[in-house]
């Protein structure tokens, strides 16, 4: 050894250290397979709840029967059809609402707005975020059914359109910060060529900025979708929960999400009625997962893209 | 070339009206709440128990069940999703096991918050036998919160340039060493400040609870975290929808929103700002 | 060679992934000298030096076949502990990476973790190392400032003090100058000639003019192979293989 300078080898630290770096790496590795025990257990739960439904249950019934009324004195009846319907037509409308709106304020927010007005909007958009659904469910509760009912004269206060609209306010938060995310990493040279060509800046977002940021755009609407089936106290408190068949917007209709809520609270454990809302929890799961893997993976396209 | 400009200025509008929009919708949120609840607020309101089945009295042992169930699942999620992170990002050898991981982590975010209370109730309430109690709804939210937490601390650790840690490493620096020394000290901040905002996602969480612990009403704080509790979110949601004078509780309501709002909003406020500030600070 | 040997290598073989990035490489290079190794960019130049104190470990598609012998211990052995090696192989990298800390702590860093913890021998052993580096007249006024405060030829000058002060025998240098400007680069080559009366020092560089100032012995490297070694002199004026001379004469050119 040469060079002593500061004499380190009479330290011998080494043992102490390579034992210390070992049991770390245990240790968050038993922390990181917790995770995932915790992440298997959902998946193993569901199913230990919910299959046995599939297996006792009438489950030919539950796809296709369109009436819902576990408590019926003489057959009760476990269709999952209204429920789908409800969820269906209540994230549809919500669409309808928040996907103009949405994106619109997006490509307003990272191409027209001025940096200062993009500053304060910003936080209003975080904090319509954080506001819990419960919040925005007793909104429409209490105030947004009201207005809906001076304007339409709906036969119920309650109905899928508040349900709808509530969901828009709360999916917008999502749509707008990630479609202006997508929009802002399309390339600027992109723009710059553009524009270099005589283009105006609005041919140029229809034209270029746009279409470049359709996929990372399209992703975000499915993510804000995927919320909007899985969210529960809003249109639990503001669609009237009633489990039935119809297409008028202006009628109260019933999601899965509000189903399980509603009822789980009220069945003997082990029922059939408990495993019956645990199979309507699997198939919320089902289609959550697959929504949220195909947001994944168009947004994974579009990022390979730039 | 004239209509064309027209056009556009139109569409600007329109772009700029949504924006509006936005700021309206915000607006007349807060609103009715502040105004709907800021006559409840006073040190009565929040300091003592509900009176007349509610009607009147305070929201004391919403506020404690909130906290406590907010402390509970920060003790339960934290240390599991951060060090989880760590794992992933610093330590794991990619392969199809750390990509599965991965793919869960990540798709799970998404996942409904009532199909967590379904787990809750399934696996916590029922078979480990915790019954209705603080820790089973505490785990539920936990387990909720997990991925998201996962998810921005991996997020963290991967802004920490790769230069450092091999500069650390060509020091004869452990892998620890450099994890606990070159790494930690700048990802914490990003790690803490998406921690605090999913935790302050938790807070407002509703359908999760209603399965796993909340109760309607008690006389009394919980005593252990097996006791069932009163959570501020659960009473907002039974007051509104099952109370037999809605004109009475109307008011007790509207306190409860905006105290639960001031506490999420503050959790929210305190991530944001530690966000701008450590993202200014540490420029890679 | 007269010299005593510091590194060898022998049939060593490097894959990323199916890719192989280094064949078949065969060298000596010996004690307290500079060694030069230069090859047109992605040759597997970096590739070769990070064996040396294994940082393609942490490389995950990495796989290593062969044997490098450091002081005639094979690093590559089970038995061998990464930590001690890497504190015995310094290493400086292309782009200087300080640590986000005061100038003081990126040079106390490494013999605290080592178990130097007397805080007067520790201020003396700062000093030293940067003088050492050539850059304590510099900073000796400054030491609690952030290293990023510095410029990018100070900045590098740092990185070397901070190697040197884990008492490393070899030094390990990828293109420590491709970042900075001729200034800050005679600086830093004036560094690595001083060094090399302690030091055995390994820099990889693609300026054929600096490798000929600053080197002893010269590698020349192609497509992963290891095409031509030998005395630096004899390298740049008489060079072997036909491949060498373009790569030489086409850079001079
Ligand atoms: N981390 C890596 N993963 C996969 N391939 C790599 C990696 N690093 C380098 N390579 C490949 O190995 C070859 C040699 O690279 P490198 O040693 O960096 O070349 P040089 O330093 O001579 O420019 C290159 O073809 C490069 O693409
Ligand atoms: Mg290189």
């Amino acid at each position: 050894m040469k060079h002593t300078m500061f004499s380190l080898k009479k330290f011998d630290y080494k043992k102490i250290r390579n034992i210390k770096d070992k049991t770390v790496r245990k240790i968050l590795l038993g922390f990181g397979l917790t995770a995932v025990i915790f992440i298997i257990l959902i998946l193993a739960f569901l199913l230990m709840e919910g299959l046995p439904f599939f297996f006792n249950g009438d489950s030919i019934d539950f796809f296709t029967g369109d009436v819902w009324d576990p408590s019926s004195p003489n057959i009760p009846r476990y269709g999952i059809l209204p429920m789908v319907l409800g969820t269906f037509l209540v994230t549809l409308g919500a669409i309808v609402i928040a996907v103009p709106i949405g994106v619109g304020c997006s490509i307003y927010l990272a191409e027209i707005a001025h940096p200062k007005i993009r500053e304060t909007l910003k936080p209003v958009i975080e904090i319509l975020a954080g506001i819990p659904s419960v919040v925005y469910g007793f909104f429409a509760l209490v105030v947004l059914s009201a207005w809906i009912d001076d304007f339409f004269h709906s036969t119920t206060r309650l109905n899928a359109l508040t349900g709808s609209i509530m969901l828009a306010v709360m999916m917008l938060p999502i749509i707008i910060s990630l479609s202006e995310d997508a929009i802002r990493s399309v390339p600027r040279e992109m723009k710059e060529a553009s524009l270099a060509l005589g283009l105006t800046k609005w041919d140029t977002i229809r034209g270029v900025v746009i279409p470049a940021a359709l996929s990372g755009i399209t992703a975000a609407i499915i993510l804000g979708v995927a919320r909007a089936i899985g969210e529960t106290m809003t249109v639990l408190m503001a669609t009237g929960n009633a489990p039935v068949i119809s297409f008028d917007m202006l009628t109260s209709m019933r999601t899965m999400t509000a189903t399980i809520a509603v009822e789980m609270g009220e069945v003997p454990f082990g029922s059939i009625h408990y495993h019956a809302l645990f199979a309507v929890g699997i198939v919320l799961f089902v289609i959550t997962f697959v929504i949220n893997f195909i947001a994944d993976k168009v947004m994974k396209r579009f990022r390979e893209k730039y | 070339m004239k209509w064309k400009k027209i056009k556009e200025h139109i569409i600007y509008s329109l772009l700029r009206l949504t924006g509006l929009f936005i700021v309206c919708a915000l607006a007349v949120l807060l609103f009715y709440i502040i105004s709907g609840g800021m006559g409840k607020m006073s040190w009565d309101f929040l300091s003592s128990f509900p009176k007349d089945g509610m009607m009147s009295g305070g929201i004391f042992p919403m506020i404690i069940g909130t906290l406590s169930l907010m402390t509970l699942t920060m003790l339960i999620a934290l240390p599991i999703g951060t060090l989880s992170a760590i794992y992933l990002v610093e330590y794991a050898k990619p392969g199809r096991f750390t990509d599965a991981i991965r793919l869960a982590v990540h798709n799970l975010a998404g996942v409904p918050s009532i199909v967590y209370g379904l787990l809750g109730l399934g696996l916590f309430v029922v078979f480990l036998g915790l019954g209705l109690s603080l820790i089973s709804a505490a785990l539920t939210l936990a387990i909720m919160v997990l991925p998201i937490i996962i998810a921005s601390s991996q997020e963290a650790l991967r802004a920490v340039p790769q230069n450092i840690r091999e500069g650390a490493l060509a020091l004869g620096s452990t892998k620890w060493e450099t994890t606990r020394y070159h790494v930690l000290p700048y990802a914490l901040p990003g790690m803490m400040t998406g921690s605090i905002l999913a935790l302050s996602r938790a807070a407002g969480e509703t359908a999760p609870i209603i399965m796993t612990g909340a109760a309607f009403y008690i006389t009394h704080l919980p005593s252990s975290i097996f006791d069932e509790f009163m959570a501020l979110p659960y009473s907002i949601y039974t007051l509104a929808t099952q109370s037999s004078n809605v004109e009475a509780t109307r008011p007790t309501i509207f306190g409860a929103i905006l105290v639960l709002l001031l506490i999420v909003l503050c959790m929210n406020l305190v991530a944001i700002i530690a966000r701008n500030y450590y993202r200014k600070k540490y420029r890679w | 060679m007269s010299e005593d040997i510091e590194i060898e290598t022998k049939n060593l073989n490097l894959w990323y992934g199916d890719k192989q990035a280094l064949k078949n490489i065969n060298m000596k290079i010996p004690e307290e000298k500079v060694t030069a190794v230069i090859g047109p960019s992605g040759c597997g130049k970096s590739t070769l030096i990070r064996c040396f104190n294994r940082m393609n470990d942490i490389i995950d598609c990495c796989r290593v076949k062969g044997t490098i012998l450091i002081d005639g211990k094979d690093i590559y052995n089970k038995k061998m502990d990464v930590v001690e090696l890497r504190k015995n192989v310094g290493m400086v990298f292309q782009k200087p990476n300080p640590f986000p800390k005061s100038i003081y702590e990126n040079i106390a860093y490494a013999p605290r973790i080592h178990g130097l913890k007397n805080k007067k021998k520790l201020n003396k052993a700062v000093e030293k190392c940067l003088k050492q580096a050539f850059i304590w007249d510099e900073v000796k006024d400054r030491l609690g400032d952030s290293a990023k405060s510095l410029s990018g030829g100070q900045q590098q000058r740092l990185c070397i003090a901070r190697a040197l002060a884990v008492e490393p025998e070899i030094l390990l240098m990828d293109e420590p100058c491709s970042a900075l400007d001729p200034i800050a680069t005679a600086k830093i080559e004036e560094l690595i000639r001083y060094l090399s009366k302690e030091y055995t020092v390994v820099i990889v560089t693609h300026n054929m003019q600096q490798a000929a100032r600053v080197s002893d012995y010269t590698a020349y490297m192609y497509i992963g192979e290891l095409i031509e070694f030998g005395k630096t002199k004899q390298i740049f004026e008489n060079p072997y293989e036909e491949s060498t001379e373009n790569y030489i004469t086409g850079r001079f050119g």
